[in-house]
């Protein structure tokens, strides 16, 4: 018998009994569903790191000089984590050393925030992202103004006290109201507002535009880093190759300032987005596998149930066999009949599984932060997987229909 | 597993020569023949023997009944001849080919090919039109949908059930079914045709019916055998083999069945 009429015979045996082959489908389905969503979420996050994420928060071309990463996977032990934290902290005084060792072209920023609250007269105090800058941040960072305008070099130098606002900050601070040339409290010291970031949207539901920005001299480094230190000084190379030249360089005046001998290994760490998603990788495996897990329970409860239906049906249907072998049905077509019936019944439900699956991932990324991204291989091996629960589980059911003796099945009403 | 020749009752010597050569293929003209035939069933430690060495010898165009009490073993040696089952020894051949002793797939194949099977409960699929069902042994010749079709529909055809085609089983009468039986049985033009007791669930006007249609296909020069009960329909066929323990007990033309039935007094159930 040929391998569509197999599949004709099988479909036309699940039209038959629609209630019944529904209940099989069930298991593979759900494990489908699952394993299609948590494939599509896992992808969404790590593309989402790689485009937007690393580009936002880290920039291209760019390190961040720190006393340990950020945005790793944390310290590995507690004796790793006191010893970053005994580290020699990173001053605003480090700046000048840097700048003249990185690559001419290179642009440098220091980088200090801190969660602080700030009024006005129009809004109930509330907590911004305040930062304070210097150098060229808001070329780093990729920010532009909506209205208004950035800071010039000299209110810089001077530590104007003036602010540069997120989108947030100015609907929540000023509604209604042009937030140009008026004042904004943070922790009681008024800052004039001179321009507007445009809209930067979020990462893992973290608004982006929460921040108030002012120059590193202004009072506010005062409350961002009392203690004279800064979260890190970023580095933008002029080109990806210098990147690796501009990261030495800075190591080895670090080390040359700290006074380090060559065994000794550095206290202080350069963060670049490939180190970011580095950890990204690993937390995407370890997502993978442990969101892979319950789709695979899923599909193995699925793989049983069709099983024991497909044995089921062998009992029912011994009469048939017996029919078909009477007729010159030979052991592989009846075996071939009860396989392609299991995988058909097991694709379909794969099938199904995929479209809930997507829904899922979509209707996750809709209600929560994370996003989602299906990937078409997952697709296919969501398919595959299908096709191969059915065979597999099919093959011992398909093995007895296919052994019956052809009297004494045909002897069976 | 010879058996002494004049104990076997034979109609011809011709026949009785063609059972006698253990292991020698028979001549061409010999459709069926089987040497010592025996089916024994273990019965938990108790062994049934249904078949206990039959010599048959059967003719290409030949119409035999077989008869003989209930358990005497016929529908035992229809399954043996139609391959669905094996003897435990003996030889059996068919179309010159030595049928026992071929592995699973092969008789599958001779079912296939050479074998049309007509049973009493007709063993339809239940779901399938009466196209599909005669389409079946088609399917497992791998002859093409469209040809399949076509052949079907002519043997349904032949046997006046051209305008049913697409009723299932359950849509038809007794007669019907069993048309749907014969056609499929016949699909495939195989070297014989077997049917046992095929009126067995059928009133007596539907059996005259379906005797016709065995009658016209004898008349055509299909090779039937016929297991029956009722003396009445085996008296249309042309040679009557009757089995008594698992043994043949008489082999006779129809002149010499329709004396014995005189001789008995059935004469007025056959009506001839
Ligand atoms: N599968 C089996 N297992 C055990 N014994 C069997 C089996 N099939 C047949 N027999 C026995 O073999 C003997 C012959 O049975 P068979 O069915 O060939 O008789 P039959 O002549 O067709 O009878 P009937 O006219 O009632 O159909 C009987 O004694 C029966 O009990
Ligand atoms: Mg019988």
């Amino acid at each position: 018998m040929p391998f569509i009429e197999a599949v004709r015979l099988a479909l036309a045996q699940i039209r038959v009994q629609k209630l019944k082959s529904f209940f099989t489908l069930l298991g593979v389905t759900i494990g489908v569903m699952f394993l299609i969503a948590v494939i599509s979420i896992v992808q969404g996050m790590s593309s989402y790191m790689e485009n937007d994420f690393a580009a936002k928060m880290l920039g291209v071309n760019t390190f961040t000089l720190r006393r340990f990463p950020w945005f790793g996977d944390g310290a590995q032990s507690e004796a790793e984590w006191r010893q970053w934290v005994r580290r020699p902290r990173i001053y605003h005084s480090d700046l000048p050393l840097v700048t003249r060792a990185v690559p001419l072209g290179s642009r440098i920023a220091v980088e200090s925030q801190e969660f602080l609250i700030a009024a006005t007269q129009w809004a109930r105090p509330k907590q911004v992202e305040a930062h304070a800058v210097d150098g060229d941040y808001f070329a780093i960072k990729k920010y532009d103004v909506a209205s208004g305008r950035l800071f010039t070099n000299q209110e810089a130098d001077l530590g104007a006290p003036i602010v540069v606002i997120g989108d947030e900050v100015a609907k929540y601070f000023f509604p209604n109201l042009n937030p140009i040339g008026r004042d904004l409290r943070i922790k009681g010291i008024p800052y004039r507002v001179i321009g507007i970031l445009e809209k930067q949207g979020s990462v893992f539901g973290l608004s982006l535009d929460r921040v108030a920005i002012a120059p590193y001299n202004s009072p506010m480094h005062r409350f961002t880093n009392p203690r004279g230190d800064v979260d890190g000084i970023m580095v933008q190379a002029p080109t990806p190759n210098e990147m690796d030249e501009a990261m030495e360089s800075v190591r080895e005046v670090m080390r040359g300032k700290r006074n380090m001998r060559p065994s000794e290994s550095d206290n202080f760490f350069m963060e670049t987005s490939a180190s970011a998603l580095a950890f990204m990788d690993k937390l995407k495996t370890i997502m993978t596998t442990a969101g892979t897990a319950f789709p695979a329970i899923g599909l193995i409860v699925g793989g049983l149930v069709i099983m024991n239906i497909m044995l089921v049906a062998v009992a029912e249907r011994t009469h048939e066999i017996g029919i078909r072998k009477s007729l010159g049905a030979r052991r592989r077509d009846i075996l071939r009949q009860f396989l392609v019936e299991a995988a058909t019944l097991s694709t379909m439900g794969a099938i199904v599984g995929i479209i809930l699956g997507i829904v899922l991932a979509k209707g996750i990324s809709m209600a929560t932060p994370l996003p989602a991204k299906v990937a078409p291989w997952s697709i296919v091996l969501a398919t595959l997987l299908g096709t191969v629960v059915g065979v597999v589980s099919g093959v011992y059911p398909a093995k007895r229909a296919a052994g019956l003796d052809p009297i004494a099945a045909l002897r069976k009403e | 597993m010879t058996s002494t020749t004049d104990e076997i009752p034979l109609s011809t010597t011709a026949e009785r020569q063609a059972v006698t050569n253990g292991g020698v293929a028979p001549e061409k003209d010999w459709v069926i023949v089987t040497r010592g035939l025996k089916r024994e069933y273990d019965m938990g430690g108790e062994i049934v023997r249904a078949l206990r060495g039959v010599d048959v010898a059967i003719r290409r165009n030949e119409y035999v009944a077989i008869m003989g009490p209930s358990g005497s073993g016929k529908s035992t040696l229809m399954n043996l001849i139609g391959c669905l089952d094996t003897p435990n020894a003996g030889e059996y051949w068919l179309n010159g080919m030595l049928v026992s002793g071929m592995h699973e797939d092969e008789l599958a194949r001779v079912r296939n090919k050479e074998i049309g099977f007509v049973f009493q409960t007709f063993n339809l699929l239940p779901r399938a039109s009466a196209l599909h069902n005669v389409e079946l042994p088609l399917v497992y010749a791998g002859v093409p949908g469209d040809e399949r079709r076509k052949r079907a529909t002519e043997a349904l055809t032949r046997v006046k059930l051209g305008d049913r085609i697409h009723h299932r089983p359950n849509e038809l009468s007794g007669g019907q079914r069993q048309r749907v039986a014969i056609a499929r049985a016949l699909v495939n033009t195989p070297a014989i045709l077997l049917a046992d007791e095929p009126t067995g669930n059928l009133d007596s006007a539907t059996s005259e019916e379906i005797m016709g249609v065995f009658e016209g296909l004898a008349s055509e020069g299909q090779t039937v055998i016929m297991v029956t009960h009722e003396p009445d329909i085996a008296a249309h066929a042309r040679r009557v083999i009757v089995l008594k323990d698992g043994m043949i007990e008489s082999d006779d033309r129809r002149e010499n069945f329709r004396a014995k039935i005189h001789s008995t007094g059935g004469a007025s159930k056959i009506g001839i």
